[in-house]
């Protein structure tokens, strides 16, 4: 059994009391959500935080909901019900589809969609899925709140905009009409970390591309995002052509690296399949 | 599945051992804890190829709650930094001059809790001289490879052995005359057996008895006691080896690892029982892996698709030591069975070891020595054949396979397959699968230009090592001891020296004593994976439990019957050669009402009657089984698969297999067995690799990497049976344990290949990961066992 060093543990109840405990302790000290993150680095001796700052107990972070035109997501919302969520599908279809193949059923129950949005792997799913559907994150610091665009949030890999003493508590995503969206991913087996992943979500106007947002990961996309595609796509027929050309596009901005998952020219490639079937996917969604 | 509480004889019935499983009361090696148990960790290399400078253990030795270090030094000092391995070399315990690959044990901490232990390690320094790495097969016999084992007197190279079988002039002769000559490079990588339960000990030396009680993830204590016993140079009788319950093996649990001997010095210079449990990283770094051959295969055939022969020469990667576990007089296990199930007049193969900077091993994950390399070989070289000749594989596989009336047959490289009637196998597989049918839907997949394969594979088995004359393991026959004894009231205790790690031996093994004496399978205990209570064996792995120890409970039990019968004769009073065995009594011939039963005989056995001259009291009896040949188990594999040519990823669709292993004595557990292998091959055929970089870094080294198939990869397994009993074992039963994880790899890649035949592909080597699959159908693959660049 892989075991951790020592560390302290604190279990918080509410908010305030998170960021008093993180004010305790320092910046050597973690939240921990799901842990299904986190406590593998720490076994692997990867992490070896002072102390943990238990926030499953803080259940007023646990809600997903639609406030006027927004749906809001608690950062200690798990991926299970994120998967399971009427309200979530209703708006978003990515993230069913997203979440479906987001390990397995037993990281679903436990892992959360904060952490692993803070966890800020290249290679995670949510992060392409909130940056397709331009989703804002909620952080609370001692001070008060402030408001980030996901596609701000990610520094770097493993590194987000949340500092030492702050934390993550909703993400928000505007429900704008006549669109729709879809997340396409390819692993080498269920549960497996993506290869390479994209989502939409599109809008129509007619037969054209009113708005288009596509979120990549695994491939080195800066902050997951297909920018250069979303561009050309704005205001083109919304038909296969267009669809195979943003893959083209997305293909050739990203910037994927080798690894045992994949060579370079594999994984570009895969972008832009992925990219064109999601867009493709979720057109055909908003159509109907 | 209906289950008979009391079950006579042979059948579908649940397996014993699983009550307590199911209700996590199975007592595992990590489930032992023991007054005053310590605890083990080891401090792993991490480099693969390195020169030892300096070990400085003392922040180490500090730690408030470390009892000893123990390195390498300290080890050389009793004599035991070095271990013999099953190949006649020797390995490092712990590493003293240099280490050899990444992950190679450099120092062993004993502390009181393992959280302590593992923290220690932390504290430990070790200096380190990197040396140039050879963690590529193919470049270790270059001229400029540095020469890893430099331990060993005189060496220059890697070169480990070379060993060949078959005949080369009649082969050369035979390819020469042959229309059609066709040769492939193949690559079997490195792969784990990777059982859920990681390798383990409790080391416990009573000083006061004497005596060494170590509770091991053994699949064969027997041979671990000799072991120790020669190493330590304590009695057998001082050395107890238990073997608990044994959360999956695959060969993988073996051998001895530097832990064992660790934790035993432990336990003797503590005075303390020491207990060592491996994390998942270190068993997938250190402990044996499986394959590694690198094959260059040819096949000959004539124009008309008659196969003529076949050869092969192999780079086999041994990695840093070379300890195989196999029959010692095969170095390259039973690999040259790999003429398959196919008539041919010549054959013949070379292989060569050679050292790497890799963790040591190479049989395991449930390859019968070898065979699953000699089965992919030849499927895959028939499949070639058969795109070359533009015919159906699974017509020119029945053109060549063995006739029935062939049997007793001997290959081309001497071993004598028993029985088969192959072809009736074949045709029931291609008709559960609706082959026609399947080849049409292919066509009209193909037209509208989606990727769709059907694969088949034909293997032979060679299981149950083995006979005494051709087989021992350092100098320890294969043979098998089983003991049975019969208490008054006729329930039965039967001790084996074989050890289930999830067979279902318990089950399996009182069946054939409860079909030969003819009461419940639930009056049965089996006694196993304990030398104080079992005799002598050499343990399970090879598929040679029921081939060999089946066997010999067949025969004790028999023997069990005939001084039954003796007794019988006597309270029946009746000459014991009148009397007729049915179903658990004896009876006067032709008088169906006169009989006793086995419990009746028992009683009376162990009571007052009067016996006559020369038959002993009780019903025990005990035997050896030393089996006259291997078993040859068979089957017929049909895969179906999707690849979808835009992401290379393969889906599973269906897989057909009928399995022959001759009478099945429990035949739920027999598919039981059959499910498992088949979901590893799918795990080796489409996303299992143990790769390595040029630095010799291991890159697959947690279950992140090293991938293992989930029930979303397998389809909804067709199985079928045919019965060809094997002539020579008493109940006609064949191994069957390894023949699914044998047959089925081959299968599954011939399916992908098939599909992607209108890209032109004629090979793809394992594993066909989404990556790999793409990249070949751009016609520019990759070596799957090196990193990807
Ligand atoms: C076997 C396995 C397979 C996986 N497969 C996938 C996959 O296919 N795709 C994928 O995208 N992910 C995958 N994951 C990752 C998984 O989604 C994340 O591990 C997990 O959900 C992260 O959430 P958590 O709540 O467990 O985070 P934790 O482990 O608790 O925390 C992760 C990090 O986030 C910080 N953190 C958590 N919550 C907050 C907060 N509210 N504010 C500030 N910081 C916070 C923690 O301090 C820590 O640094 C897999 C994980 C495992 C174990």
């Amino acid at each position: 059994m892989q075991v951790p060093s020592h560390f302290e543990y604190e279990r918080a109840a509410d908010v305030e009391q998170v960021l008093a405990l993180l004010a305790r302790y320092g910046p050597e000290a973690r939240v921990v959500a799901g842990g299904h993150s986190l406590l593998p680095m720490m076994k692997l001796r990867l992490a070896a935080p002072d102390a943990l700052i238990d926030i499953n107990d803080v259940s007023e972070l646990s809600y997903i909901r639609v406030e006027r035109d927004e749906l809001l997501i608690g950062t200690l919302v798990r991926h299970a019900e994120l998967l399971d969520s009427p309200v979530a599908a209703e708006h978003f279809p990515i993230f069913r589809e997203a979440e479906r193949v987001i390990a397995d059923p037993l990281v679903r129950n436990r892992g959360t969609v904060g952490g692993s949005l803070c966890q800020a792997d290249p290679s995670e799913d949510l992060s392409a899925a909130f940056a397709a559907v331009r989703a804002s994150a909620v952080i609370r610091n001692a001070e008060g709140s402030r408001t980030v665009p996901l596609r701000e949030f990610h520094v770097g890999p493993y590194e987000t905009v949340v500092g030492d003493g702050e934390l993550l508590t909703e993400f928000r995503v505007p429900i704008k009409p006549g669109g729709s969206s879809a997340y396409e991913k390819v692993g080498r087996r269920a549960g497996d970390w993506a290869l390479a992943a994209a989502g939409a979500a599109i809008w129509l106007d007619g037969g054209n591309v009113a708005d288009v947002g596509i979120g990549l990961t695994a491939v080195g996309a800066a902050h997951f995002v297909a920018a250069e595609a979303e561009e050309y796509l704005r205001g083109r027929p919304a038909d296969d052509e267009s669809f195979a050309q943003a893959g083209r596009i997305a293909a050739e901005h990203c910037r994927p690296t080798a690894d045992q998952r994949g060579p370079v020219d594999y994984k570009r490639h895969l972008a832009g399949e992925l990219t064109t079937r999601a867009l493709r996917r979720a057109a055909e969604r908003a159509r109907t | 599945m209906t289950e008979t509480p009391q079950h006579h004889g042979f059948g579908s019935m649940r397996r014993k051992e699983d009550a307590r499983f199911i209700r996590g009361r199975g007592t595992f090696v990590d489930d032992i804890k023991l007054p005053g148990m310590l605890h083990g960790a080891i401090l792993h290399s991490p480099h693969a190829h390195a020169r030892i400078l300096s070990v400085d253990t003392g922040a180490a030795e500090a730690h408030p709650k470390v009892k000893a270090v123990i390195t390498g030094e300290v080890l050389a000092a009793m004599g035991l930094a070095w271990m013999p391995t099953l190949s006649g070399d020797v390995q490092a315990v712990l590493a003293t001059d240099k280490v050899r690959f990444q992950g190679q044990e450099v120092a062993f901490v004993i502390a009181e809790d393992h959280y302590s232990a593992r923290d220690a390690i932390e504290l430990i320094n070790v200096e380190y001289d990197a040396l140039p790495v050879v963690s590529d097969a193919r470049t270790a016999m270059d001229e400029e490879a540095p020469v890893i084992r430099d331990d060993l007197e005189g060496r220059t190279d890697n070169h480990i052995f070379d060993w060949e079988a078959g005949d080369r002039a009649r082969t050369d002769e035979v390819f020469a005359g042959a229309d059609v000559v066709l040769s492939q490079d193949m690559l079997y990588p490195r792969v784990h057996p990777a059982p859920l339960e990681t390798c383990g000990i409790v080391a416990d030396m009573d000083k006061v008895t004497g005596k060494l009680t170590v509770w091991a993830t053994t699949q064969a204590p027997h041979a671990h006691r000799t072991l120790y016993a020669l190493v330590t140079g304590l009695p057998e009788h001082k050395i107890r080896v238990i073997s608990p319950d044994i959360g999956g093996g695959f060969g993988n649990k073996v051998g001895i690892y530097p832990g064992y001997v660790c934790s035993i010095v432990g336990s003797i210079v503590t005075g303390k029982p020491v207990k060592w449990m491996e994390d998942r990283s270190e068993n997938l770094m250190t402990t044996s892996f499986a394959r590694d051959y690198h094959m260059s295969g040819s096949i000959a055939a004539t124009r008309d698709g008659k196969v003529l022969g076949v050869r092969v020469t192999t780079l086999a990667d041994h990695g840093a030591f070379n300890g195989t576990a196999q029959p010692t007089k095969f170095p390259a296990g039973f690999f040259h069975v790999f003429t398959g199930s196919y008539d041919m007049q010549a054959a013949h193969c070379e292989v060569t070891g050679v050292y790497t900077n890799k963790a040591p091993g190479g049989v395991a994950y449930a390859c019968s020595f070898r065979i699953t390399e000699a089965v992919y070989l030849v499927e895959r070289l028939i499949d070639l054949l058969a795109a070359e000749l533009d015919v159906d594989p699974a017509e020119l596989r029945l053109k060549n396979l063995l006739q029935p009336e062939q049997f007793p047959y001997t290959c081309a490289t001497g071993w004598e397959y028993d029985s088969g009637d192959y072809a009736t196998t074949l045709r029931l597989a291609l008709d559960m699968a609706g082959y026609d049918a399947l080849r049409k839907e292919q066509a009209e997949k193909r037209a509208r230009g989606e990727l769709m394969g059907i694969g088949i594979s034909f293997f032979t088995e060679a299981v149950g090592a083995g006979p005494r004359k051709h087989m021992d393991i350092m100098g320890l026959g294969m043979a098998d001891g089983a003991e049975l004894r019969v208490h008054p009231t006729g329930k039965a205790v039967l001790r084996i020296s074989v050890q289930s790690q999830g067979q279902g031996h318990e089950t399996t093994f009182a069946q054939i004593v409860a079909e030969e004496l003819g009461i419940p399978a639930d009056d049965v205990e089996v006694v196993h994976g304990d030398t104080d209570q079992t005799p002598f064996g050499l343990g399970t792995y090879g598929s040679r439990s029921t081939p060999v120890s089946g066997a010999a409970t067949a025969v004790v039990t028999r023997k069990v019957r005939e001084r039954a019968r003796l007794v019988a004769g006597a309270m029946l009073e009746a000459d014991p050669g009148d009397l007729e065995w049915d179903a658990g009594r004896w009876f006067v011939r032709g008088d169906r009402t006169s009989g006793v039963t086995i419990q009746q005989i028992a009683m009376a056995a162990h009571g007052d009657l009067e016996l006559p001259e020369g038959v002993e009291g009780h019903l025990d009896a005990t035997t050896v089984y030393n089996p006259p040949n291997l078993t040859f188990p068979y089957g017929a594999y049909i895969c179906v698969v999707d690849v979808d040519a835009g992401t290379g990823k393969v889906s599973v669709q269906r897989f057909i297999a009928v399995d022959d292993c001759g009478v099945r004595i429990n035949p739920m557990i027999v598919e039981g067995q059959v499910h498992g292998g088949l979901a590893d091959g799918i795990g080796m055929a489409l996303m299992q690799v143990m790769a390595f970089d040029e630095q010799g870094n291991h890159l697959g080294a947690s279950f992140m990497d090293y991938l293992l198939p989930t029930s979303m990869e397998c389809p909804s397994w067709e199985l079928g049976a045919t019965v060809t009993p094997s002539p020579h074992h008493p109940l006609g039963a064949k191994g069957v344990g390894e023949s699914a994880t044998v047959g089925s790899p081959a299968a599954v890649v011939n399916a992908v290949v098939d599909a992607l035949k209108p890209y032109g592909v004629r090979h793809a080597d394992m594993p066909l990961t989404p990556a790999n699959v793409w990249r070949t159908i751009q016609g520019s693959p990759f070596r799957t066992d090196l990193a990807i660049t």
